[in-house]
């Protein structure tokens, strides 16, 4: 099926199967390979992307679902060097084995959108759907304070 | 354990797709093509689809409908498309104020990203005795509409599940929005669910609305969430508490009433005796958080 899709700000048009999803059709046709396969059934959201900026699961959404939608994936918020978000996980050390993250900045850049300064509180509750097995949840919420300090400045 | 028995990285069957753009051109293609899925917000219709436990020829977009979608005030009713996406609810300014039980119900859904992609009809017509979402409207006692070919119905929502995964919709109809008159002035409600995380699907959930006039319960509705094969009211609850001055008495014995009213099963978020006990305290809160609301509402 003919599919048109503007990926980080360039359109794409794609023949896609209607069973291909998302997260495959980004990390196969576009090598865009950020957002991860995770647990596949909407549990751990590594695989978070923002189809028109709202956080979704990339590996439950069909490609043609996605048909004449805006989607950006990590690649996208860090287009022009690091995103402060980014800065600031690493800042905080918020990364440890690093699979969860790009689906926990999608998620926070989502957050401090549509909020630009979250207590911790908000910020759990925010960032509940993505799980990070290293259990590194103290430095997260601390970066994305420090990330939403800097994107207020 | 059936933990990675499937590869979950792909969807292993083909099927067709269609993508109606009006009401009367999704049901007649839910009619054309027997072996039909409804895909709505699809978190519940893709992972079954990834596990091969369902394999549907033809999938049914219904996120092309502009009709099905929206929330709207109109005199003392609230309607709300069927393909209105959970997170629009939970935000939308009418719902805070208007229906605040539901937002409760809805926000407790899954995660953001669920809650993004997941609809009110969705989370309905999946016919989980766990829908928090289905709880809340069962609680304001919402009507279901129905069209089908040349057809439409009206049903209040309880009515509407016949056991897990199954409704009284036929092949061929869908579930075009829902209706719930805005309680009057003295009402409140409570919502409550218990879960292992707060992620997770509720182990057991029970939401309470009700109407106070001069410190009486006028108007009572207690439903409940995986104690049956369907959400549950309890009507027999309800009466006990209409009509008469609230007591601590009152509110104990109405959850007692509760408890003995549910139908649990043991299963992997729990058993049975643990939600017939856990029943008890759940109903006594929140009757009594509703009763607090309403009262204070009254003034």
């Amino acid at each position: 099926m003919k599919t048109e899709i503007m990926v980080n700000g360039r359109k794409h048009e794609f023949e896609v199967e209607p069973n291909v999803l998302l997260l495959n059709l980004l990390r196969d046709k576009l090598n865009l390979t950020g957002a991860k396969y995770g647990c596949g059934i909407g549990e751990c959201g590594a695989c978070t992307v923002l189809l028109d900026d709202e956080p979704v699961l990339g590996c439950m959404t069909l490609a043609v679902d996605a048909d004449g939608c805006r989607v950006q994936t990590i690649e996208g918020i860090a287009e022009e060097g690091l995103h402060p978000i980014q800065e600031a996980y690493l800042d905080e050390g918020a990364v440890q084995c690093g699979f969860c993250t790009p689906g926990f900045i999608v998620s926070t850049k989502a957050l401090l959108d549509e909020n630009p300064s979250p207590d911790e509180e908000e910020i759990r509750e925010y960032l509940k759907g993505n799980i990070c097995r290293c259990t590194g949840y103290v430095n997260i919420v601390h970066a994305v304070q420090k990330a939403a300090e800097t994107l207020q400045k | 354990v059936s933990i990675n028995k499937f590869n979950t990285h792909i969807i292993p069957t083909r099927f067709e797709y269609h993508t109606p753009t009006t009401i009367t051109d999704a049901v007649e293609l839910l009619k054309k093509y027997e072996n039909n899925k409804i895909l709505a917000g699809g978190t519940d219709l893709i992972p079954k689809m990834k596990q091969r436990l369902l394999e549907p020829r033809h999938l049914i977009n219904l996120k092309k409908i502009p009709e099905l979608r929206g929330i709207e005030e109109k005199g003392d009713k609230i309607h709300i498309g069927a393909l209105t996406k959970l997170r629009e609810i939970e935000r939308s300014k009418i719902i805070q104020k208007k229906l605040p039980l539901l937002h409760d119900c809805i926000r407790s859904i899954g995660s953001v990203q669920i809650r993004n992609m997941g609809t009110i009809g969705g989370n309905v017509c999946n016919a989980s005795p766990a829908a928090d979402g289905a709880l809340g409207l069962i609680a304001l006692d919402a009507i279901t509409h129905i069209v089908g070919l040349n057809l439409e119905k009206e049903v209040k929502i309880d009515k509407l599940f016949m056991g897990p995964g199954h409704t009284i919709l036929s092949p061929s109809e869908l579930v075009s929005n829902f209706t719930v008159r805005i309680p009057e002035e003295g009402s409140g409600g409570c919502f409550i669910s218990v879960g292992r995380t707060s992620l997770d699907i509720s182990t057991i959930s029970i939401a309470v609305q009700m109407t106070v006039k001069r410190s009486r319960i006028q108007v009572c509705r207690v439903a409940l969430g995986s104690v049956a094969p369907t959400p549950l009211r309890l009507p027999d609850v309800e009466e006990h508490l209409t009509d008469r001055k609230v007591t601590n008495v009152l509110i104990e014995t109405a959850a007692e009433m509760a408890s003995d009213g549910i139908k649990p099963i043991t299963d992997i978020r729990g058993t049975a005796e643990y939600r017939k006990q856990a029943a008890i305290g759940m109903a006594k809160e929140a009757i009594t958080t509703a009763w607090e609301k309403a009262k204070e509402a009254e003034r």
